[in-house]
């Protein structure tokens, strides 16, 4: 158990800067889920901290001792990978036991740590098996027992759910939180789902080309994100945005569409976009009039999609509780309250004056 | 769809496989007859198993002028090994460089090796046995063997093998602190022993049925593998001992044969993935 | 392609590499180079010491009508069995693709012979078709055919052509089952419904998906008919009768090894070696490079 230090890292290959800064401090126990699309740097975060890359600049320590130079295995880490990476030749005991054996351990030791890590996954009836005898569930959780058995410092996972089915997936992710928490074991977790992301974490780092977009809890990242590209990524459906100017002092948005909602004071002058989840949209109210042209009912809530009348570049999806039937225009209300402001600049968010 | 017997596929197939069969069983029942009867042309296609004596016979003794067949099966036996051995030895070893290493001239080690692929022995015949000769090594064991090994199609097999271990194993693997060589060991060869069985089967046939080689760089007798040792049977003008010759021909068939049925389901694997 | 996950060290790698280097160095690039070199030369006529001449053994060569008439040879016994040993393969990997009780067993019966040695096809053809001791042979002479391999040319070439592509005809019947299997069935079906039958199905979907096959074939069976032959045609006829059956290897080996004129050998040598690096740029050329890249 231990803290995880990252401070100034780099990562360039060849010409092309993967990872630009990243400056986080991990505090015992903690789950930290960097998230990112595709190609964000989130897979070489962690290959770096893993010791399978070399960072260009910047140093990584854990639990105090920098291990910026150091290889793999004198890392004192244990990695669960996407595609898992089990050895195909060894049985599920011998997996587990591979890493303990080039450590030296005891054979007793070994058999007793992989016992104990394959009761806490139940795996025990397992061990005799050969991963393709498995499952992928089974897989998943040879995996996450080849990480425990080692007693890391830190535990690193490599989108480790991705090639699960949906439902496996959901219960994996508990099974994962859980065991995590249990056993107290520092973690770094690498996904691109966002709702893996909402619930694994103790905090969020949401990476966009390389750089840090965000790095606080979930409900902040949800409730007050930093910028367009963070307030787009989490949230399903994701986040409307339409462009905007602020009026009357700050106190309001005055869109392009024609309405104005009015706001809590910010600085005034400038272009910025207004962001508003669909959740945040009611019907009926009279802020925006929108023409839909889709109507998907998921059962328990229904969302509208649709554009603004007039305006055919401001699509808008609209989540409403229950059924709808489906017209050809509606009005919707904006929570104004519920309602973020961006600089339609940078993307930053502008947050109310005294915040 | 239809449950008649597809007739002309199985007389197609069994046409092919008389075809090969015949000449061998040809052999088999004629090292059973009487040599007389053979020179007269009397041959019988049903074997006569009271003669299977023939085959002890030659085996311990062998025929006019020639090693006993025993010592000839062990010779061709121990180069077919050491050519199978020695190739997926040094080719697994250089394959592994180059695919799990990085370092300067990786590319031209790689190429230096794959041009090689287009030099057959038959190409450099007597260039080679000059170099032979400079090494001492004509009319040695090792000079049946050595010059073999360097397998450019080998090293090529591997290369592909290695590319397609996932980087995740390797990964894997050094989190669980283990060094090159200990994966190798403990990861690579276990992983890849299909191939290396399949490639095993075609190299053991490679060195069993090398001639032009051994004929040229062991005169010595003693040093006769099985192949060169019926090419000359044959080539005895004034042969009269047919039967003992047949059956030295069955002699020379069996063990190469056994190795590629025994091995048959990873040999045919091996063959059409690896030399595509 | 790279993989992403190497090893560190310079060291072990070079030892790694080492034995097959060496053993590259002397036993391919240090031959083929000295066969290069000798074919400049020429020992002068006390065998005393050797003369730089340049290319003249090569032009010695390609004016002996000798030579070329081996190179005609060569590449007539070459197509011809490749022809035969492909086409008989592709006949009996056909039937042998076909849903039949049995198929196991007839596969391994055709694959097995993949583990004769070319010389000892030579010697099983000899048992067959020796005009003496051949049950064939001798047949068709107590029935007036006069047939003796040693001493009628056409029917020596025959013979070789026979049991070379005898011997090869398994392992192209390996090749292309698999070919035929790796066709996907959907393909086949679609054709099917489409109502494509029989001979014109094979002749418009299956042949044309097995080009790759046949083509890689194609290569392989001719570089085996030029070399790896040698075994058999030696076995057999020794080159003979005459230099009826004499392929540029034989000639090597008999200039070489037998008549001893180094300068002439070498220079054919370096002809075969430039006549194998042809054929393997012609197969990377229509192959691609899948195998190197």
């Amino acid at each position: 158990m231990a803290t995880l230090e990252l401070q100034g890292l780099r990562k360039s290959f060849a010409a092309t800067q993967v990872l630009r800064q990243i400056d986080i401090a991990l505090a015992d126990g903690e789950m930290l889920v960097i998230v990112g699309a595709s190609g964000c740097g989130k897979s070489t975060l962690l290959r770096l901290v893993a010791g399978l890359e070399t960072p260009t600049a910047g140093r990584i320590t854990i639990g105090g001792r920098d291990v910026t130079g150091l290889d793999p295995s004198e890392r004192d880490i244990a990695m669960v990978f996407q595609n898992y990476a089990l050895y195909p030749h060894m049985s599920v005991f011998d997996n587990m036991a591979y890493g303990l054996r080039i450590r030296g351990l005891s054979r007793g030791d070994i058999t007793r740590k992989v016992e104990d890590a394959a009761a806490l996954l139940g795996l025990e009836a397992l061990l005799s098996r050969k991963p393709r005898q498995l499952s992928g569930g089974q897989r998943q959780r040879v995996a996450m027992g080849r990480a425990i058995v080692r007693d890391p410092k830190l535990f690193l996972f490599d989108e480790p759910l991705s090639n699960l089915d949906a439902k496996l997936r959901v219960q994996m992710r508990a099974e994962i939180r859980r065991l995590q928490r249990r056993l107290g074991v520092t973690s770094l977790y690498v996904t691109h789902d966002q709702v893996e992301a909402m619930t694994l974490g103790d905090r969020l780092l949401i990476l966009h080309e390389g750089t840090p977009a965000q790095l606080a809890t979930p409900m902040e990242v949800f409730e007050r994100p930093a910028d367009t590209y963070v307030a787009g990524f989490v949230g399903s459906p994701t986040m409307n945005f339409l462009p905007g100017r602020l009026a009357r002092d700050g106190t309001a948005v005055q869109l392009d569409a024609g309405p104005l909602i009015p706001l809590q004071g910010r600085r005034s002058g400038d272009a910025v976009t207004l962001g508003i989840r669909p959740e945040h949209l009611t019907l009926g109210g009279s802020d925006l009039t929108l023409t839909v042209d889709l109507v998907e009912p998921l059962g328990s809530e229904t969302l509208l999609h649709g554009r603004v009348a007039g305006r055919e570049a401001d699509a808008i999806t609209v989540k409403v509780a229950g059924a709808v039937t489906a017209t050809e225009t509606v009005t919707v209300g904006v929570q104004a309250d519920q309602a973020h402001v961006f600089d339609a600049g940078t993307g930053k968010r502008i947050d109310p004056l005294g915040q | 769809m239809k449950d008649r017997p597809d007739y002309l596929a199985h007389a197609v197939l069994i046409l092919g496989v008389v075809l090969f069969a015949l000449p061998v069983w040809l052999v088999f029942a004629g090292s059973t007859q009487d040599s007389d009867a053979i020179m007269r042309g009397d041959l019988s296609l049903i074997p006569h198993l009271s003669n299977l004596s023939v085959y002890k016979r030659v085996l311990l003794h062998g025929t006019m002028g020639t090693e006993p067949v025993w010592h000839m099966l062990m010779i061709s036996f121990g180069m077919a090994m050491a050519i199978a051995c020695g190739k997926i030895v040094i080719s697994i070893l250089s394959a592994y460089a180059v695919v799990f290493f990085r370092f300067p001239f990786r590319q031209v080690a790689f190429w230096l090796i794959f041009v090689t692929l287009m030099l057959p022995v038959e190409v450099r015949i007597i260039p080679t046995y000059a170099v032979m000769a400079d090494f001492g090594l004509i009319n040695t064991f090792t000079g049946l063997w050595v010059p073999l090994i360097a397998s450019a199609t080998a090293t090529l097999l591997f290369r592909q093998v290695f590319t397609a271990i996932p980087d995740e194993l390797v990964e894997a693997a050094r989190i669980d602190g283990a060094g090159p060589l200990r994966f190798l060991w403990d990861i690579v060869l276990p992983v890849s022993r299909a191939n290396i069985a399949a490639l095993f089967v075609i190299l053991f046939v490679y060195g069993w049925n090398q001639y032009l080689w051994p004929l040229l760089v062991a005169t010595n007798q003693g040093l006769d593998t099985i192949v060169i040792g019926i090419v000359k049977m044959i080539g005895e003008e004034t042969q009269t001992d047919w039967g003992a010759v047949m059956a030295t021909a069955v002699l020379a068939l069996v063990p190469p044969v056994l190795v590629v049925v025994l091995m048959q389901r990873w040999f045919v694997a091996g063959l059409t993935e690896g030399e595509k | 392609m790279d993989r992403r996950t190497i090893f560190n060290g310079r060291l072990l790698p070079v030892a790694l590499l080492l034995p097959q280097l060496l053993l590259t160095f002397f036993f391919f690039y240090w031959p083929a180079g000295q066969a290069v070199w000798s074919s400049l030369i020429t020992q002068d006529a006390f065998g005393q010491g050797s003369v730089f001449v340049g290319l003249d053994n090569f032009v010695d060569l390609f004016t002996d009508p000798l030579y070329v008439a081996s190179i005609v040879r060569t590449v007539f016994f070459c197509l011809a069995v490749s022809v035969a040993a492909m086409g008989i393969a592709l006949v009996l990997a056909v039937f042998a693709d076909r849903s039949i009780a049995g198929r196991g067993i007839y596969r391994t019966l055709l694959i097995w012979p993949y583990a004769i040695a070319p010389a000892m096809s030579a010697v099983l053809f000899l048992f067959v078709l020796n005009p003496r001791v051949g049950l064939l042979g001798r047949w068709l002479n107590d029935h007036g055919i006069a047939w003796d391999y040693t001493l009628n040319g056409t029917q020596a070439m025959l013979m070789v052509i026979s049991a070379s592509a005898w011997k090869q005809v398994s392992y192209n019947f390996i090749f292309f089952l698999a070919g035929l299997q790796s066709i996907p069935r959907a393909v086949t079906e679609a054709a099917r419904m489409d109502g494509a039958k029989g001979w014109h199905r094979f002749r418009t979907i299956t042949f044309p998906l097995l080009a790759p096959t046949t083509f890689f074939l194609l290569v392989v069976n001719v570089v085996y008919a030029a070399f790896d032959t040698f075994g058999t045609i030696f076995a057999l006829t020794q080159g003979g009768p005459g230099q009826d059956t004499e392929t540029l290897v034989l000639k090597v080996f008999r200039d070489g090894v037998i008549n001893q004129d180094i300068g002439s050998s070498s220079a054919q040598s370096v002809v075969l070696m430039f006549g194998v690096i042809a054929i393997t740029a012609v197969q990377f050329r229509f192959m691609g490079r899948k195998t190197v890249s």
